[in-house]
């Protein structure tokens, strides 16, 4: 049988489904400002980077 | 077979808030706090993006221990008159659902915390979920009456992982920290014990004063507040304390000294006399006394930050 949209068990979980929805948007939003900043660190102080230098400075 | 029979069999839906209440918020916000203080006396800055992620992944793995405590425990919360009223006790939400949804957020706030700060970080989150759960709830809690004593540490190391979210190290400072907690819980706990003891005694937890008795109970609390104020003061000899850490500490120590003294020569009939004053007026104290200490913490941070200095103590760590 199908579920209908306008069935009772929609509105019975709403509240927790808009509850879920906003918190998954948030980890989402959470997720894209952290990946900003850790990518707007100067490559060469960030000790995670790839093209990481210990001698800065010196290239300068 | 229609839709509309399903619903007949759940009696009750499960909203969003029984879930919440299932992380128990109130500790999430004392671990919240004692977190962020270990994070603003380290000596590194946190970019606030990763400060405040940082914060949530802890609130969440507090939370998720919270969750999975509250499952391993749901015989006993259901005796006991303090947690009686709990999701899983009222049939609110189901034993498995609470258990799926403490291992998967403890999963992800480990995850999340060593990707958004450090791996050391995350192992430091996991370890206190792991002692929290197994050594604490499953382990200890309901073998021995120093249950309170291990379950204060898994309470006590909120601070060193706010350290470790700025520095990705341990020093002495976070480990002081987490003494100060660790030694203020039994005492603290056990003045609630004194007047609670019906609960536990009917849910056969062996709290200090079911096993060993009243006037031991007194004694322990005297004897752990005579531990925790070397271990309060000593923060203020460090690089995060101060003068003013110092002169409140002091304050407050005298205050909680003299509290354990009056419940050590308390007798009977004292208590029955005034219905635990003393006993409920010592429990208030030490929640001010802890609150403190990590409130002047902070101010000194923060005048540190400004290169104020009040009255300048010797650094001797």
């Amino acid at each position: 049988m199908a579920i209908h949209p306008g069935h009772e068990l929609h509105s019975r979980r709403k509240g927790r489904n808009v509850a879920i929805g906003l918190l998954l948007g948030g980890f989402v939003a959470m997720i894209f400002a952290v990946t900003i900043v850790k990518l707007s660190k100067p490559q060469n102080v960030d000790i995670n980077a790839p093209n990481y230098s210990t001698n800065i400075g010196e290239n300068e | 077979m229609s839709d509309a029979t399903h619903s007949e069999v759940q009696p009750y839906e499960a909203q969003f808030s029984d879930y919440m209440e299932l992380l128990k918020p109130g500790v999430m916000r004392l671990v919240v706090f004692t977190a962020i203080v270990g994070m603003v006396v380290a000596p590194v800055p946190v970019h606030p993006v990763i400060a405040i992620a940082s914060m949530l992944c802890i609130a969440v793995g507090a939370g998720a221990s919270g969750a999975l405590n509250m499952w391993w425990d749901r015989d006993l919360d259901a005796i006991m008159q303090r947690t009686k009223d709990r999701p899983i006790p009222t049939g609110r939400v189901a034993p498995g659902e609470a258990l799926a949804i403490g291992l998967a957020l403890s999963g992800f706030s480990v995850m999340m915390l060593a990707l958004f700060a450090n791996p050391m970080a995350g192992a430091w989150l996991a370890f206190t979920i792991f002692f929290y759960v197994v050594v604490y709830s499953m382990w200890l809690k309901r073998l021995t009456a120093q249950n309170i004593v291990i379950g204060g540490a898994a309470g006590a190391f909120p601070p060193l992982l706010g350290w470790v979210v700025a520095t990705g190290s341990i020093s002495l400072e976070p480990v002081l920290l987490v003494a100060l907690i660790l030694l203020w819980t039994p005492p603290h706990f056990w003045a609630l014990a004194l007047w609670r003891n019906d609960d536990y005694k009917a849910a056969g937890v062996p709290m200090l004063p079911v096993t060993r008795g009243e006037r031991v109970t007194r004694r322990y609390i005297f004897g752990y507040t005579l531990l925790l104020i070397p271990v309060a003061l000593a923060p203020s000899f460090t690089q995060i304390g101060g003068g003013l850490y110092f002169a409140v500490s002091l304050l407050l120590n005298i205050m909680m000294l003299l509290g354990a003294w009056q419940l050590l020569r308390r007798r009977e009939a004292d208590r029955d006399a005034d219905n635990f004053r003393a006993e409920k007026r010592f429990f208030g104290f030490s929640i001010i006394y802890l609150f403190l200490h990590f409130m002047m913490l902070l101010v000194e941070a923060t005048l540190r930050a400004f290169e104020i200095s009040l009255f300048a103590l010797p650094i001797w760590y």
